[in-house]
């Protein structure tokens, strides 16, 4: 799964470890999906897109099978 | 790290190191100072068990704190760690069973391979999400 936390989260001017506490859960969490390492979920997902002013559908993308 | 992380990890260290301690107490003090007393044997055995089950229970809730990605490395690791413990563990007592190793096949051994097979998946896990 495709996203862009990492520009949404330059444009609200915050480091990954900002984002992580917001959230609750760890940087190397936010380091991991901002990598595509890691898909989140649905929770936090939803926590972040509430957080950037966004939907979740402009945070994350599905590219299919 | 967090408050709550570090009261579960001292919580953990605390049963953790009481379970050693009654199963060497346990073991060495039934075999060294009172081999004779069953007594205080069973009774050191049953507390051995009692706080190996408050250390399980400790476990249980450090990784209730941890976040989910944390939570899938020590799944992956947990799986792997009991997939090749049951793997090794039969295969050490099947060389045991058919008289290809001349001593016998002691549990601890295995304990120390599932211990060791866990540090090392949980590093391994996490340098791949990192």
């Amino acid at each position: 799964m495709k996203n862009s936390v990492k520009d949404h989260r330059i444009r609200m001017k915050m480091t990954q470890e900002d984002l992580a506490k917001k959230i609750g859960v760890s940087r190397q969490t936010i380091n991991a999906i901002e990598k595509l390492k890691f898909d989140p979920s649905l929770t936090t997902a939803f926590k972040m897109a509430i957080l950037f002013g966004i939907t979740i559908e402009q945070l994350f993308q599905y590219e299919g099978s | 790290m967090t408050t709550n992380r570090k009261r579960s990890l001292v919580r953990l260290a605390i049963w953790t190191w009481s379970w050693v301690g009654s199963l060497a107490l346990a073991t060495f003090g039934s075999l060294l100072w009172w081999p004779e007393n069953n007594g205080l044997k069973l009774g050191l055995i049953v507390l051995n068990a009692v706080l190996g089950i408050g250390m399980i229970w400790s476990n249980i809730k450090l990784v209730q704190d941890y976040d989910e990605l944390e939570k899938k490395i020590h799944l992956e690791s947990m799986a792997l760690t009991l997939g090749l413990g049951i793997v090794f563990g039969l295969f050490y007592a099947l060389l045991d069973t058919v008289d290809m190793i001349n001593w016998d096949a002691e549990i601890g051994i295995l304990v120390g391979f599932m211990g060791i097979t866990y540090l090392v998946t949980v590093l391994w896990y996490r340098r791949k999400y990192s």
